[in-house]
């Protein structure tokens, strides 16, 4: 048994969400093997031949895999598959695009976003927006599947020692062609991998309120989500968007301030350790999942939290 | 142009689904249904395009049993043209929708297949994608915008880290992220006019697609509850807890 685990990465440096696919890779108790697809991607082929537990790094440098088109990432993956019985990736915006692709040019049957790994074959997934837990045995030779990252610990990213071997190019497409991306700029920590998250919802009002909750999440060094709702109304970018059809985090303390609670946005969060809401409605729902909950105005309350925090 | 859209009748997103007590799955016994949100936007979409004058006809599909038929009458009522009903009462897994609506591409000679980024009930994000590797056709995924133009399509991805742009050639395949537009309701002529537009119907066999699912579903449980904590009545005592009970800041 061998699993293959996709990388992320921006071609500098490996995205967290790939050592929590390692820890789940290694439930299996196969070798484990990663492929890097990149061009000027060789520092994120030295950092994951360190992560712990990996045999082989796969690196195909290549302007082709520049810009991290599923079609030729998948082409390559294709070309690459016969040596494993597993192929991973997380389950981010880039591996929910790529796994299910590659799964249907091998005519394989994917499993998304995989909770916990029972045995080689026999996984759990959410469903229903996480209010359900389905167990799913694949009879497909190659199990190929995406990896909910907040279910499984970062794997050691020090320790490791694994080789790196240089893979030729498979199949460039030229039906897609990379225009441009509009990243949004932090030097918060990233959300799905912050130890705190502050996340605003429709009580914000508007964009500027959530300056408020920037400056909150830099006092305690973590990250700022929203809600759709929040989204929607163009408050902050889509990729603030924690939910079902978001992003899923499970840091140490999420704190939701101004979100009712809907079950679209608990599915997103409701693994955190602790949960704090700030909501000047009794009765919002959001109350019934919290650690702490606080009745308030939050523009009473954020303030008042800045202010006893600081001191 | 013609576009094909491919819907799934689903729970109401507004339901709280509940597992039902053999572990078999959920309940769906007398449960609302409704089109899934996103293929809403899907067909929402394909109807502005043609609206634009960029495509003639807009045909909605979908696989399952005869209820479906319903799911297909609400795409008709937004403003398509004419269904297909591909009709099975087998658990449909995504591989095997995915090769069914090439199928039905095929067939329609469609240059263009619209879907929903994910269905709300089993949460797989897949078919779209498995549907552009099939017929290799270029893959626009989790789009927030597609505009015609010579080269294809030039579309807006929501992704991890933002947004990206990407140019598609055509025929291509899309699926749809929330903020891609919002759906109309359907008027009540349009709802009545949708009762005489055509739904085609077939099985998964005229279409030479073999249902085979390659997943056993062993068991469906609850996932583990969280139970409601304290309420604080202010900053300081917050704060205090969270330092020194919870000791996460
Ligand atoms: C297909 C689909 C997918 C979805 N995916 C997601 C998803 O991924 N993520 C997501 O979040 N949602 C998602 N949703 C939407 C979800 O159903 C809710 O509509 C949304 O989460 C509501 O956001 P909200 O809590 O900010 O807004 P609301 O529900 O409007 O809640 C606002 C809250 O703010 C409180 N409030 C108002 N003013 C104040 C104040 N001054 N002080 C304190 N509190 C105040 C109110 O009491 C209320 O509880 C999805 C829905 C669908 C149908």
């Amino acid at each position: 048994m061998s699993v293959l685990v996709i990388a992320e990465h921006d071609n500098s440096q490996v995205a967290p969400g790939t050592l929590n696919t390692v820890t789940a890779a290694s439930k299996l108790g196969g070798d484990i093997h990663i492929l890097v697809a990149g061009s000027g991607c060789a520092d994120v082929a030295s950092q994951c031949a360190k992560i712990a537990g990996v045999s082989k790094v796969l690196s195909a440098d290549a302007e082709t895999y520049k810009n991290e088109i599923t079609e030729n990432t998948a082409a390559l993956i294709q070309a690459n598959v016969s040596e494993y019985s597993h192929v991973m990736a997380p389950a981010s915006t880039f591996g929910k695009a790529l796994i299910p692709y590659v799964a249907a040019l091998c005519d394989v049957q994917a499993i998304s976003d995989i909770s916990d790994v029972v045995s080689e074959d026999t996984f759990v997934r959410p469903i229903y927006a996480g209010n359900a837990l389905e167990t799913v045995q694949s009879s497909d030779a190659v199990k190929m599947m995406t990896v909910r990252t907040t279910a499984f610990e970062l794997a050691d990213a020090e320790s490791g020692s694994g080789e790196v071997s240089n893979i030729d190019e498979a199949g460039a497409t030229d039906w897609v062609q990379f225009v441009a991306q509009n990243l949004s700029q932090s030097e918060r920590p990233e959300l799905t991998s912050a130890r705190i998250v502050v996340s605003g919802g429709r009580g914000m009002q508007n964009g500027e309120n959530f300056a408020m909750l920037e400056n909150l999440a830099d006092q305690l060094g973590g990250a700022v989500g929203a809600s759709r709702a929040a989204v929607d109304a163009g408050f902050v970018p889509n990729d603030y968007q924690v939910g079902q059809t978001g992003k899923v985090v499970a840091p140490d303390m999420y704190l939701a301030v101004g979100i009712s609670g809907a079950i679209q946005h608990l599915a997103g969060m409701k693994d955190s350790k602790v949960i704090v809401a700030i909501n000047n409605d009794e009765e919002a729902p959001i109350f019934q999942v919290s650690d702490y909950g606080w009745n308030e105005d939050l523009f009473n309350a954020i303030p008042a939290l800045q202010a006893e925090l600081s001191q | 142009m013609k576009i094909l859209v491919p819907v799934k009748r689903v729970i109401d997103a507004n339901i709280r689904v509940r597992v039902k007590a053999d572990n078999s799955g959920v309940e769906t016994a007398n449960v609302k249904m409704a089109m899934n949100p996103f293929c809403e936007i899907a067909v929402e979409e394909a109807l502005r395009i043609k609206e634009a004058g960029h495509a003639d006809e807009v045909i909605v599909m979908s696989a399952g049993p005869d209820k479906a038929a319903e799911t297909i009458r609400t795409g008709l009522a937004m403003g398509a043209d004419r269904g297909v009903h591909i009709q099975t009462d087998d658990r449909l897994e995504p591989l095997t929708i995915a090769k069914m609506i090439k199928a039905v591409s095929e067939k329609e000679g469609c240059d263009l297949v619209v879907l929903g980024k994910q269905s709300i009930d089993d949460d797989n994000n897949q078919t779209g994608q498995m549907l552009a590797a099939l017929m290799k056709r270029p893959l626009g995924s989790y789009i927030s915008k597609i505009e015609k133009n010579d080269a294809g399509f030039a579309i807006t991805r929501e992704i991890d880290a933002g947004l990206e742009d990407l140019q598609i050639s055509s025929p291509a395949v899309v699926t749809a992220d929330l903020r891609l537009n919002e759906p109309r309701y359907a008027s009540l002529p349009n709802i009545m006019k949708a009762k005489k537009k055509p739904i085609d119907a077939m099985s998964p066999g005229d279409l030479g697609v073999e249902v085979s699912n390659r997943l056993t579903v062993v068991k469906v449980d609850e996932p583990p509850a969280r139970e409601a904590g304290v309420m604080v009545s202010g900053a300081s005592e917050l704060v205090d807890k969270l330092k020194n009970e919870a000791k996460v800041i």
